[in-house]
Order: structure tokens, then sequence, then C-alpha cells
């Protein structure tokens, strides 16, 4: 936001010292930040190289680095689409309910309540994953497994422990479900009021209310909200280690003993130990994963910043 | 109301002719209460009758659920019967996602509190095998930590928001926001990574030190005091920007005395969830700033221990018998949890008693 302040004047404004110095400190503060970024970038590929130009055979599993990554890739993306899909339909209603729904004066209370849960920190949520959810989630994998054993994602063998992915995916959707929430809130609130109102001085019922005009107006909102979700959910490292049973194995089977791990999670249980070409392979598994984040969050702001008035969720 | 229509014609009359009804028929009021009682019976029956609470709680749902969206289409007719179908599933949407929240904080809470003592929080790990031990090297780590991750933080962030809402003009302050946006979200195992990475350079391999996990928290902490404190600058009227030029004050004067200083409230409020936000990182503090059971107030020599990598370590290193461990890691949870909570409510009550007030 530009503050016009110089007047036009024949004289040109003098030029102050601390003024001088006071803007160079504001932009070299900026500049710091476009540096930091660029030095993740560079820093990360400079100690991630090695690993590909190492012998293959030096490679943890001796089949190169790609082979290594590849299944953690894929249990990241596995491991976020599940909370994905869990906690997007999850979010826009928690999010109507507390705009349109719960009475005026206790939206405000009840959206700090869904804010505690981006307080809770993950490790936290590690130790209510294994010790509370995943051994309550065994008896609804062996419904699965019974009742709709005939689809890939649930072939079992259950797991006796519930450390799959499809735990870990429910304490992802969890984890996530603030961040989506405060932004489709936010884009529902600014739903035009007269929209609203035409609509219900017509007769129609507040879900019609909300299907003919807030849901149209919010449509980019609620995708970016999820691809933030996504992106939120694609980094998150703790509670999946501390969950998952892994093994290197690629695998759509989301209530067995045998999951692929995480691209965060394997650098978490890996790293304090690793030494050698291994910490290259590990930092090389960082990099795909701040590229994979960032192409999701780019996206994710794109479809925000074609509505101008949006501000970024925090 | 369709209730005061109804009393007109006798209790045992026929309906009312079409013509006088001027009304729809409805459920009445309490209908939604009542079939939510229905549905909380049926779950408590199956409960008493051996039915797991996995299965009776859902069932007991599904009654109130459909049992309300069949009278409302009987009663009703189908565009009202959908409404209250949406407005059952909307509002069990929220309680579902309370669900969570509840259960976690119970857990922590119950399990944590009996850990809690004087030894537990003025002891360390140090020789400690089995019972006892406590998390005092944790607590000052972690607070070590987080401060030195705040000093770097605070003032590059609220320079980057003064350059952006002051100064920033053309490509390069288009830039920043958007690498701003882009650092929000570096996953945070990335930002301990890339700690490590430049660490590693002056350091040797190996390199474990609190001061990196600092570093690495500030690259996740330095965007949210932007955002925040550009969110609060920009409230900050130009009427009283353009008085102080007015009167002569140079810019930076004008900033420093003026802008600040007004939203200085909201300011301190997003600082405060920012490093509530941080102060449970795990992940980039269990890469670089290690672990270790001895208290090490120095954060620029060897490894540091905190509260998230400690509670982390109990877990996947439990000693034998894994008990101890295992309390040990309610406890720290519990504390954690608290520390941050009271951060949350700190902010809040800034926010709430010290911001200008809206009102007109």
């Amino acid at each position: 936001m530009p503050t016009s302040t110089s007047v036009e004047s024949t004289t040109s404004p003098p030029r102050r010292a601390g003024d001088q110095l006071f803007k160079g400190l504001a932009t070299g503060a900026g500049v710091l930040i476009v540096v930091a970024l660029a030095g993740v970038a560079i820093f990360l590929t400079y100690e991630g190289v090695p690993a590909f130009t190492a012998a293959k055979s030096e490679i943890p599993g001796g089949n190169g680095v790609v082979a290594y990554i590849w299944p953690l890739v894929f249990g990241t993306l596995l491991g976020a689409v599940i909370a994905l899909l869990i906690a997007t339909p999850l979010s826009i209603g928690v999010a109507l309910f507390i705009s349109h729904y719960a009475p005026r004066r206790l939206a405000g209370p009840l959206g700090y309540l869904i804010d505690l849960l981006a307080a809770v920190p993950s490790v936290v949520y590690g130790l209510w994953g294994i010790y509370f959810l995943a051994p309550r989630m065994v008896p609804l994998f062996e419904w699965l497994e019974k009742h709709l054993g005939f689809l890939p994602f649930f072939a079992g063998p259950t797991s006796v422990t519930g450390r799959t992915m499809l735990s870990v995916g429910v304490v992802l959707a969890v984890m996530i479900l603030p961040i989506s929430t405060a932004l489709n809130r936010e884009v529902f609130l600014q739903t035009p009021r007269l929209h609203e109102e035409a609509a219900l001085a017509l007769g129609a019922t507040r879900w019609e209310m909300v299907r003919m005009t807030v849901f149209p107006h919010a449509r980019s909102g609620m995708v970016s909200a999820a691809m933030l979700g996504l992106g939120r959910a694609l980094g998150e490292t703790m509670a999946v280690a501390m969950i998952l049973s892994v093994s290197d194995v690629v695998t759509f089977n989301v209530i067995s003993n045998t999951n692929p791990s995480t691209i965060a999670a394997n650098i978490a249980l890996k790293f304090p130990e690793a030494t050698g070409v291994e910490v290259n392979v590990l930092v090389a598994s960082g990099l795909a994963l701040f590229l994979i984040t960032f192409a999701v969050n780019f996206v994710g702001r794109a479809v925000v910043g074609r509505r101008k008035e949006f501000s970024a969720a925090n | 109301m369709a209730t005061q229509l109804k009393t007109d014609p006798p209790r045992d009359a026929p309906p009312a002719p079409a013509e006088t009804r001027w009304e729809a028929a409805k459920l009445p009021r309490w209908a939604p209460l009542g079939f939510a009682a229905v549905g909380l019976v049926v779950a408590v029956l199956l409960r008493t009758t051996g039915t797991g609470i996995a299965l009776a709680v859902p069932v007991g749902w599904a009654v109130f659920v459909v049992g309300l969206t069949a009278a409302s289409r009987i009663v009703e007719g189908g565009r009202k019967a959908t409404d209250r179908l949406a407005t059952s599933l909307i509002s069990s949407a929220f309680l579902l996602a309370l669900l969570p929240l509840g259960t976690l904080l119970f857990q922590v809470v119950s399990k944590g509190a009996p850990v809690l003592s004087g030894q537990f929080l003025t002891y360390s790990m140090r020789n400690v095998v089995g019972e006892g031990g406590g998390i005092y090297h944790a607590i000052a780590g972690t607070l070590i930590v987080t401060a030195l991750a705040a000093a770097i933080s605070i003032p590059v962030g609220i320079m980057t928001a003064v350059y952006l809402v002051e100064y920033g003009q053309g490509r390069l302050a288009a830039a920043i926001t958007f690498l701003v946006d882009v650092m929000t979200g570096i996953p945070s195992i990335v930002a301990g990574l890339f700690a490590y990475a430049l660490f590693v350079i002056f350091f040797g391999e190996g390199i474990r030190m609190g001061f990196a996990g600092s570093v690495a928290l500030s690259l996740l902490m330095i965007p949210l005091v932007v955002r925040s404190c550009e969110e609060m600058l920009k409230l900050v009227p130009n009427e009283l920007r353009e008085a102080a030029y007015a009167l002569g004050v140079p810019k930076w004067r004008t900033i420093v005395k003026i802008v600040i200083p007004t939203a200085l409230a909201g300011i301190i409020t997003g600082i405060t969830i920012a490093v509530a936000r941080i102060i449970g990182e795990t992940a980039p503090l269990l890469i670089i700033a290690g672990a270790t059971d001895s208290t090490n107030l120095n954060p620029f020599s060897g490894r540091m221990m905190t509260m998230p990598v400690f509670i982390y370590g109990q877990y996947k290193n439990p000693g034998i018998p894994p008990e101890f461990s295992q309390e040990r890691a309610w406890g720290a949870a519990l504390v954690l949890t608290i520390i941050i909570m009271l951060l949350n409510l700190a902010a809040r009550l800034i926010s709430y008693y010290f911001s200008p007030k809206t009102k007109a």
C-alpha cells in the first residue's frame, strides 16, 4: 500500500540520513528473505547433488537414488490424499456451521475452538495417534477388510496395532482441518449479504441459499483451502514418523502392516543416525519434498490470487 | 406459528381445509432435539447390550439423521427435508471436529498430570535409567532455542512488513510477498535440512547445535511475523501518517513513533501466536539441535535437548521397562501444551485489552 506522501513541489523533499538508513534497513530485511529462500534451494541442491553422482551401490537399498525416493514420494502423496479426502468435506461443514449455522454470538468462540487444533504440537498428535487412535481404528479396519476387502485399498491383512496409512491419514486430516476451515470460513463470510437475503426472500431454505449463493461465490476459495491443506499434509513429519509402521514398498493397501514411508517421516527416522552419502540422499529427498509442496502451494495461491481482496490464511 | 393456528379448531377435529391453512405443515421446534434424543437412547441401548462404542454411536447418529429427514419429508415435503438433512450433517461435522480435540486434551491431561512434580520440572535425564529424571534440560533448551529464533525473526519480520507496507512498490515488493507465501508452505523438516546444509559448510559433518535449530525455526517463524505485522500496519489509518508528515516529521520517525505504536497490540499478538506455533516444532530440532540427556545452556556448542524432541525421544527409545519413558513423554506433552495454550491465551488477552477500539 503506497502512502502518497511526497508533496509535488518545486523543491524536492530534503534527504535525511535517518530516512535513508531506515529505508535501507527495511529493504535489507526484505532482501534477506529472498536470500534465505534462495539459500534453501541452493544449499539443499548443494548437499543433495552427491546423492546423484554417487555409485548406485552406495545408496541405501543399492538401486540408486531415484529408486530410493520413489516409494517415499508415493507414500507422501497417498497419506496426504487420504487426509485431504477426509478433511475437505469436514472442513467445509465446520466452516459453514461457524459462518452460517451457529448463533452469531457463538461464531467467534467456536472458531477459536477449531483454531486450538492448530496449536497442538505435531509430536503430541503423534502420541495421541499411537496410544489412543490407532488401537481404536483396528475394529474399523477389520470391518473394512471383511466387507470391502475386494477393493485394493482394504485388501488386508489387517494390522493388529492400527499403525497403518489410514490411521496416519486420519491424524493428518485432523491436523490440516484448522487451516482449511479457517480459509473456508473466511470465503464463506465474504458472500455478499444481498445475494443471501435475495435467495431467502424468494423462499429458499437455508441449504438452498447456501447452495445458490455461498458455494458459487466461494468455489475458488474452497479449492485453494484444499490445496493449502494438502501442502500442509505433505510436509507433516512427526505424526507420520511415530504412527506409521513402514517398509520399503509401494502399495495402495491402507490397512495392513506394510506401508510405504513418507519423505518427511523417513528423514526424521533416518537422519539422526545417518552418515556419509546417506545424508546426501536424505537431503535430496528433502529437496523433492520442497519442490512438491512448492508446486502445490503455488497452485493454491494462484487460485486465491485471482481474488484480489482475499488475505492469505494465517 | 403453526402451533398457534392449530389451537383454533378443536383437538379431535379433522385437519383444517386447505384454504384456511395459512402456513405449510411444520415439524414442531423440538423435533431435531427429539430425534437426537431418540438416537442417543438407541446408542445407549446398543452399548448396554454389548455393542462396541465404535458401532453404537454411528448407529445412533444414523437413527437421528434418517429419522429426522424421513419425518420432515412426510410432514414438510422434499425441500425442507433436504434442508434438515444438510443442517444435521453440518452440525454433526462440527461436533465430529471437536472429538479429536476433546479426546486429545483429555489424554494429555489425564496421563500427564500424575507425572508432574517438582522433581520432574527441575531434574535433567543425566544418568537416569528407568524411573525418575525430569525435563529441566528440555525446558531450558526449548526456551533458549525459541528465544534465539524470536530474536532473529522479530526484527526481520517487522522490518519486512514495514518495507512491504510503507516502502514497497514494484517488482521487489511483489517478489517478497510471493516468497513469504512460499515460506509459509515450507515443510518444517526442510527447514531443518536447510539449517544442517548451511552449518555443515562451516562446522563439518555431523554438526548439532542449538543455535542452528534457532535458524531453522526462524525460517518458519519469519513468514508468520511478516503476515501478521503486515495486516496490522495496513490497518493504521493514513490520516495519522499524513498528519505527522504535515508537521514535518521525517518518514522514519513517523513509522517508529506513530505507525508502529498504533499497531503495537496487534503486532505483539501476532508475534505471540507465531512463538506458540514454533515452540512445538519437532522435526527441524530433531535434525539439527539433536538430543542429549544433560543440561546444555550454550546454544553455540553441542547438542541441545528441547521439549518436542524429548517427547519423541522418550517414545522412540524407551528404556526397560518402557512405562517410565511413556509417563515422561506424557508429562512433557502436558507441560508443552500448557505453555502453548498460555501463549495463545496471552495473545487473545493482549489483542482484547490493548488494541485500539474499532467501534465508531
